[in-house]
This record gives structure tokens, C-alpha cells and sequence, in this order.
């Protein structure tokens, strides 16, 4: 596969400028994920209003994979609930894995795609999901959170 | 050319290569191989040995009082007095077979540390640790109460020898060193550390992971007390690696696995442990491997471990020179007598997407933090890209990658 189908205009322009970068004050959900083999890292900070993702920011340092997809997954989620996001984060890294799909739920993704090519570099899966684990483990840890307080 | 590093020329790299299979895979027509650090290609000789161990002679060692287990059994030891030949050990009992580095240097921080360090006592570890001779003595130092040291390097990634009076005491207990730094290359002066470290009573566990395949080793004459390092990269099997230790210090270590093959006398409620070495050979061995290191060794041996140290010094030389001409290209560390490892970084390009951008050139390069975090944190990088060389690697492999960085510099270059 051509690099030039992992490297896209898309994630190049989300590479060099990342959108929501650095990290909100007085965020409900504050999450860190550390790619453990790369040294790879990402912040999250999320505001939410109910359950809606109301702003998300991120803050770290890592590959051109790992940022862009981070930068494209913080404006893809603002103003979804997290119920849509959870369903977001599978169908995102069903697709980064190569797995299969529906058509409606992977056309969902709409700029997402661009991060198709992902899937010819196994070695490289792990840099683009390392902002959607985080995601979900931060909003896990946030309905574990209040499912205790019920 | 510096005096000293004469043209190596009986020595053939391309010669050799015809012994690795995996250059020969049509699955991998003009790969590159340039991770030998990471682990190394294995000779065709190595590979007949284990299957000839496995179709021939294959049995339990110590076991059977038949024909062919008392031919394992013989393989087994005599793999083992091999290995011991190769690094200079006093006696076979002092190697210890074990599955790598990472568990040899456990092996001493369970058997040996746990039990001969206290509250009061410090563990001195340099700065340019692959984890695997850090995190032992980090979790050594929270379960005894000992203090950790570091040995810090300085910007090219040299131990400075003068500052190590002031961090060696009677309290020092323990010197952990890697002999050469899988990241930086940096040939450690190892037996001057030791000599310093005697001398306040404190023993020494050498990292011998990056030193063993490239340069020849005698542990006796380092002085060392402990002594680690894999087979895997020194042509021999994965799952093979190597404890040596001084007979006295083993003696008083205590076992890391209890069961089989350890033992000397079994009762109801207590045991006695075997002599050296198979009191810490506890269960059925790898022998299969053992096998292969032993191959292994008769193929450097063919070859001769000073002719590979040359080869590995000349592409190493000719690498640090086309390396310097590339713009924007850092080097991590000094470019003096070290070992054959070069990290670098490249511009702004994210050490990751240079790896990818190399593999599809079909050139094999490790990228990221290689195991040695502090070493990322003291050259203030997140990540870098390492070549490493090895017998079979040739000046036009070095060339390939040179030309393949410069690409990458003009694909990456619409980044900025
Ligand atoms: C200097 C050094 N020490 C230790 C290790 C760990 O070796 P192993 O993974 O075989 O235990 C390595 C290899 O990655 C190394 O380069």
C-alpha cells in the first residue's frame, strides 16, 4: 500500500494544526493514555453538559497517526451523547482494525475515514487508537463513577 | 580513516548473509535488516542444530538412564562449557541457563539482592539502563527499603568516571551497568566501575545483553560478579539467555523456582538444593535452545568475535559519517568507540512515521523508546529511530538507508 494512502491531506493538515489542543479548566472527565511500547501520550479533558459532550481538548505528544487522530476525534465527538460516542468509538476502531462493518455505520465516520490506511499497518494500529482507548476509558471511569453513587 | 580501523578485508558480509535463510525468503526480497539490537538473524547452522537436537537426540536431560537422554543430557552441559569458554567464565557451573537477560538480572535481584540488601543500603544504577536492569532494583529498592542511586551520564552519553567516588560508600551494595547501551552505543568502562565498586565491598551485575554478540567478553578478567545476556541476539534462539555468576555469590543465593531438577534431598516438610548450576535449573530446561547458543558459538568462533568487532566498528564509522552529512539529522549520544546501535532523530519527523516511510523502502529499523525511558528523558526526546548492525550487514545496506532518509526528508518536508 502507498504511504501516501496512510499519510493523507486530512491527517497531515490535522497533524500540523491540531484542532482543540491543550486542556479545558473545570472539565467533568480528566483522562492520560500512555502507549506503553512507543512512549506515545494524550490528555483528554471533557466538559460535559447531562450527557452530552459539550467541548474536548487534548494535550501530548506522539506520531503524526496518534495526533491526527486525536485532533479528528475531538471534533467529531463535540455535541454527541456519550451513548453515540461509545457506538462511535467501536465503529472507529472496527475499522482502523480492518474489521468488518456495516456500510451505514462506517460512512458515519465521514473524515474519519481518511484514517482507513491505518488498517494496512498493523504496526501502526495502536498509534491511531490511542485516543479513542483513552476516550473510553474516561468515560467508563466517569458512568462507573456515577453508576456508584445511585 | 582512523590509525586502527584498517580495512577489514578476509571479512565478507555479503559471504555471510548467504548463512541467514531469511534473506533468501522470497517473502522478504530486499529486506533490510538494520535491528540486529532488537534481536538478530539466526544462521542457517544454528537452525540445523536445533532441528538435529529435536529429530535426533530429542529427550529429557538428567532423567533418563538411556541412549538418547544420556545424549541430551551431554548436549545440555556441553552447550554449557561452551558458553562458558565464550565469556571467560572460571568454571561451567557458573552459567547459569535462563530465558534472557531480563530474567537473569531478576534471578540476582530475587536470589542474590533480596536477601543480602537492607534499610540501610543503596543500589547504584547508571542512567542508560534498558528497563530491564532498572526496574528490578526500583522494585529491590521499594521492597527492602534501600536507597536508589543513579549514576548520571553526560550529554554524549558517557559515565563520567570521575564522579563515581562520590556515589560509591560502604552503604553501596550493588552496581548495576550495562556493559554497551542498546541506545546510545556507548561502550561502558566496566572494568574500571567494577574495580571502583570493589573497593567500597559492593558487587557488580553487568548487562551483557549488547556487549556478548559484538565484543569479545572474560567476565573473569572484567571481575564481574554478575553477568547477563540472550542468546537471541547472538544468532542463537529466542528463549535461550545466560546468568553468570562468581561461585561463591551463587552458592549463597537462593533459588528463584523451587521443583524438579533443583532439588538434592526431598522430605515431608523440607528439601535440600542441588549444586551449581541446577540448583537454579528448576524444571525442564530449554534445551533445544542451549543447543542452538552452542551453534551460535561455533559460528562467531568460525568467524572470530574480534573480525565481527571490526566489521561492526567499520559500518558503524561509515554509518556516524554518511549519518553527519544528512541535514537536520541528530545523533543521540557520542560518536566515539561505541558499539554498533545508532538512535537519531530526524528533523520534526515524528520517529514512528520515519520507521514506516523506511519499511516501505523495505528497510527494517526499530523505532520509539527502546526500552531506556531515562535515556529519552535525559536527550529530552519522546521517541527516536535506532539502526543497528551486525556481521551480515553491508556498507550498501547503510547506503540504502541514508538515501532512503534523505526521501524521507523531501516526502516529509510537506509537513511543515
Ligand atoms: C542492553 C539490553 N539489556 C537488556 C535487554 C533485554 O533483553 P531480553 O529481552 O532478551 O531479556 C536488551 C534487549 O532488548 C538490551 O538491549
Amino acid at each position: 500500500m502507498a504511504l501516501d494512502e496512510l499519510y493523507q491531506e486530512i491527517i497531515l493538515e490535522h497533524y500540523k494544526k491540531p484542532k482543540n489542543m491543550g486542556l479545558l479548566e473545570n472539565a467533568d472527565i480528566k483522562v492520560e493514555g500512555k502507549n506503553p511500547f512507543c512512549g506515545d501520550e494524550i490528555e483528554l479533558a471533557i466538559k460535559l453538559k447531562d450527557d452530552i459532550i459539550e467541548n474536548v481538548t487534548f494535550d501530548g505528544s506522539g506520531c503524526a497517526i496518534s495526533q491526527a487522530s486525536a485532533s479528528l476525534m475531538t471534533e467529531k465527538i463535540k455535541g454527541k451523547s456519550i451513548v453515540e460516542v461509545k457506538k462511535l468509538i467501536s465503529t472507529f476502531k472496527k475499522m482502523v482494525k480492518g474489521e468488518d462493518d456495516s456500510q451505514v455505520d462506517r460512512d458515519n465516520l465521514e473524515e474519519l475515514l481518511a484514517l482507513q490506511g491505518v488498517s494496512e499497518f498493523p504496526s501502526r494500529i495502536k498509534c491511531a487508537l490511542l485516543a479513542w482507548n483513552t476516550l473510553l476509558l474516561g468515560l467508563e471511569e466517569k458512568l462507573n463513577k456515577k453508576d456508584g453513587k445511585k | 580513516m582512523e590509525p586502527g580501523t584498517k580495512e577489514n578485508t578476509s571479512f565478507d558480509a555479503d559471504k555471510i548473509r548467504e548463512h541467514f535463510p531469511v534473506f533468501f525468503q522470497p517473502e522478504n526480497e530486499g529486506l533490510i535488516y538494520l535491528d540486529s539490537a532488537a534481536t538478530s538473524q539466526r544462521p542457517r547452522e544454528v537452525l540445523t542444530a536445533c532441528k538435529n537436537f529435536y529429530e535426533k537426540i530429542n529427550a529429557n536431560t538428567h532423567r533418563g538412564a538411556y541412549k538418547i537422554a544420556e545424549r541430551a543430557t551431554a548436549a545440555f552441559e556441553a552447550a554449557r562449557e561452551k558458553t562458558a569458554k565464550f565469556v571467560g567464565a572460571g568454571r561451567t557451573e557458573e552459567i547459569i541457563f535462563v530465558r534472557n537477560t531480563t530474567e537473569a538480572i531478576n534471578f540476582v535481584a530475587y536470589g542474590w539482592a533480596r536477601k543480602f540488601i537492607g534499610t540501610e543500603d543503596e543500589i547504584l544504577v547508571t542512567e542508560m539502563e534498558h528497563h530491564s536492569n532498572l526496574i528490578p532494583w526500583q522494585i529491590t529498592a521499594q521492597k527492602t527499603g534501600a536507597r536508589l542511586r543513579f549514576f548520571k551520564m553526560n550529554e554524549n552519553g558517557i559515565l563520567p568516571l570521575d564522579q563515581l567516588d562520590s556515589l560509591l560508600s560502604r552503604k553501596t551494595k550493588l552496581v548495576a551497568v550495562t556493559h554497551v547501551s542498546n541506545v546510545l552505543g556507548t561502550v561502558n568502562p566496566v572494568k574500571e566501575i567494577i574495580r571502583a565498586a570493589h573497593n567500597v565491598g559492593a558487587k557488580v551485575v553487568v548487562d551483557g545483553a549488547q556487549s556478548v554478540p559484538h565484543l569479545p567478553v572474560n567476565v573473569v578478567d572484567l571481575d564481574a560478579d554478575f553477568f547477563a545476556f540472550s542468546g537471541h541476539k547472538m544468532l542463537a534462539p529466542m528463549g535461550i539467555g545466560v546468568l553468570y555468576g562468581k561461585t561463591a555469590l551463587l552458592e549463597e543465593m537462593e533459588p528463584i523456582y523451587y521443583g524438579g531438577e533443583m532439588i538434592k534431598d526431598v522430605d515431608y516438610y523440607q528439601s535440600t538444593w542441588n549444586d551449581l548450576p541446577w540448583k537454579f535449573e528448576a524444571g525442564t530446561q530449554n534445551i533445544g535452545g542451549a543447543v542452538g547458543l552452542s551453534a551460535a558459538i561455533d559460528f562467531i568462533n568460525s568467524i572470530g568475535i574480534d573480525n565481527i568487532r571490526k566489521h561492526d566498528h567499520l559500518l558503524t564509522e561509515y554509518a556516524l559519517n554518511e549519518l553527519k552529512k544528512i541535514k537536520d539529522l541528530v545523533i543521540l549520544g557520542s560518536t566515539k568507540n561505541r558499539g554498533p546501535a545508532i538512535s537519531f532523530t530526524l528533523g520534526n519527523i515524528h520517529a514512528h512515521d520515519l520507521a514506516t516511510f523506511l519499511d516501505q523502502k523495505n528497510i527494517a529499523v526499530r523505532s520509539g523508546h527502546h526500552c531506556a525511558k531515562l535515556v529519552m528523558k535525559k536527550f529530552n526526546v519522546a521517541a527516536t529511530a535506532r539502526a543497528s548492525f551486525y556481521l551480515y550487514n553491508t556498507k550498501s545496506e547503510i547506503d540504502a538507508l541514508v538515501h532512503a532518509l534523505n526521501e524521507a526528508k523531501g516526502y516529509f518536508s510537506k509537513w511543515r
